[in-house]
């Protein structure tokens, strides 16, 4: 009786309204992904037989992983992709936010942001298989360069290898790197920047000191957003890095749908997010006294 | 000019942006089956090709199927989420709102893996329903995004007048809340319709044999010869995800004015 009315009095509390609110989503992916997810690190540690997995607790999935040249190799070369299309797109990512925040008038900038986010949301695949077409032997480029009598023999290096993913990648994730940078730039109060100059800082000073340290959130979130999922992707080393662009996740999937070793696979896809999330958090660590509110 | 040298820049990063879907019509239009330059002739041969495809028109169907019950089931669970968020404190909040964001920064690839490994180990046939599992998934965090915003923006004193007058929970919910957030919903529904539809690696890892619309462009690649009528696809798609965006822009826009908030940009 007394345990019934206190469960009855806790339903009407406002944790309960918004655990029961929260429910749906939640379980959700509790169910579909938190689940899963802990299933392939399971997985990473069982052995691998003909046509089942084999219910052996092992690391040999992990040694295989972590030593085989091949293996290693291609984590490496992911691993620096990545970097380089953060540090790529976040770099050429920050002139536009600052642009669109500092320069465009207030009525105009959803049309920016629109015009912007636009070919992020035409089909992914197409729009790389055009950086192929773009990129190519006898792509726009090569083309255009010949016209112009800067170049007499098409340049090779620029397709099928790691630059062309890190051109193709740099545009995919352009509106992902803006967004976040202009939104922490809109945060930013005028009156500091002003109040920077009047006492005696020159423009650049200004920005320096007051503008970018403000921004950093934006930057760190931009960072993280290109950094993590670039590592996973499929398409683009899969369409115009050839054979020396491959990254993991064309490793993971010929693991998965090739070789049918789901053991292994796993192991390469924890290993691969394990990566991820050390860098992302020492990223963050380096970054920590800008992500602090203000001092008090 | 306001901005001088960052507007020379910024028209230069637009045009970066905008390469692909620039060249992607000049081939669509192309009278060659090779994808180079120099262009030979205007020709609309593979847009008729196109719709003599029955695999395409397979893949067209399934692929508007999955899009449409994805995006109803993410934004019904985005509903959910961005309401618990905006108006409730609750114990366990951030971790469970982390976990449902995720996929956001998560690789597709590492989603679908997971989903596969599991859905395999019960024994669960692939079938487009199992696509839909992982669409919603990632869908559900950008509905999570627009109708925060939405949710966000509605002044909670309205709520408070329709229980004042005798309202319950519900009705209120469906009277007050469901009018003013609708444009938020409506836009939430055609994000999540445009990224179902567009979404690769999932659906190539969870459709077993009945291919997506992007499943059946991806192996087109391999034949040279099939390329043109992939542009003129393509063309077709952009063209039908610019009115989409467009329609979805408008009801945020209007949903934003409508519960009195202030525009702060674009989606995402």
């Amino acid at each position: 009786m007394s345990a019934e009315s206190r469960w009855g009095k806790w339903r009407r509390t406002e944790a309960a309204s918004g655990l029961l609110m929260i429910s749906p989503p939640a379980v959700y992916a509790i169910l579909m992904l938190a689940a899963p997810l802990g299933t392939i690190l399971l997985y990473s540690f069982l052995t691998d037989g003909y046509l089942e997995i084999i219910r052996d607790f092992t690391m040999a999935n992990y040694v295989e992983a972590w030593t085989n040249e091949l293996y290693r190799s291609v984590m490496i070369r992911s691993l620096g992709v990545s970097m380089t299309v953060t540090l790529v797109t976040v770099l050429l990512a920050f002139p536009i936010a600052y642009f669109v925040s500092f320069y465009v008038e207030p009525s105009k900038k959803s049309l920016w942001l629109f015009l912007i986010t636009i070919p992020f949301w035409t089909s992914y695949l197409i729009r790389v298989f055009l950086w192929k077409v773009i990129l190519g032997y006898n792509g726009v480029v090569n083309s255009s360069l010949i016209g112009l009598g800067v170049i007499s023999e098409p340049l090779d290096f620029i397709l099928y290898n790691v630059n062309s993913v890190v051109i193709t990648l740099a545009h995919a994730y352009a509106p992902f790197a803006i967004l976040p940078i202009f939104v922490a730039l809109e945060k930013i109060d005028r009156a500091l920047l002003e109040a920077g100059q009047d006492l005696g800082e020159s423009k650049f000073m200004t920005f320096l000191r007051v503008t970018l340290p403000l921004a950093m959130p934006g930057v760190i979130a931009s960072v993280l957003i290109v950094f993590i999922p670039t590592i996973g992707d499929y398409v683009t080393p899969q369409l115009v890095g050839g054979p020396e662009g491959r990254m993991v996740a064309n490793l993971i999937q010929l693991q998965y749908l090739k070789l049918d070793n789901y053991p292994l696979g796993s192991a390469i896809a924890v290993s691969a997010m394990g990566i991820v999330t050390l860098v992302s958090l020492i990223f963050l660590a380096l970054n920590s006294r800008y992500l602090k509110g203000p001092k008090g | 000019m306001k901005g001088g040298w960052f507007k020379v820049y910024a028209i230069g990063y637009l045009v970066f942006l905008y390469a692909p879907i620039i060249i992607l019509p000049m081939f669509a239009f192309n009278d060659a089956t090779v994808i180079a330059f120099p262009l030979t002739g205007f020709s609309t041969r593979w847009f008729s090709e196109m719709l003599e495809q029955p695999a395409l028109s397979i893949a067209v169907k399934n692929s508007l199927f999955i899009a449409v019950t994805s995006s109803v089931l993410a934004t019904t669970l985005g509903v959910f989420a961005a309401r618990a968020s905006t108006r409730y404190k609750f114990p366990m909040k951030g971790g469970l709102m982390g976990l449902i964001m995720l996929p956001l920064v998560l690789p597709e690839i590492i989603v679908a893996v997971s989903l596969l490994v599991v859905l395999l180990g019960l024994g669960i046939n692939l079938s487009l329903w199992t696509v839909i599992l992982g669409h919603v998934l990632i869908c559900t965090p950008f509905t999570i995004a627009i109708l925060s915003s939405a949710f966000q923006s509605l002044d909670q004193s309205l709520e408070e007048a329709a229980y004042d007058l005798g309202e319950s929970a519900m009705s209120t919910f469906r009277l007050i809340i469901l009018p003013l957030v609708m444009p938020g919903i409506i836009s939430s529904l055609l994000i999540s319709f445009t990224i179902s539809l567009d979404e690769f690696i999932i659906a190539f890892f969870l459709a077993g044999t009945e291919p997506t619309l992007p499943v059946f462009i991806f192996s087109q690649f391999r034949f040279p010869q099939a390329v043109p009528v992939i542009m003129a696809l393509g063309t077709v798609l952009v063209c039908m995800s610019i009115i989409l965006l467009t329609i979805a822009e408008y009801f945020r826009r209007r949903g934003i004015a409508k519960s009195g908030g202030k525009d702060t940009g674009g989606f995402l």
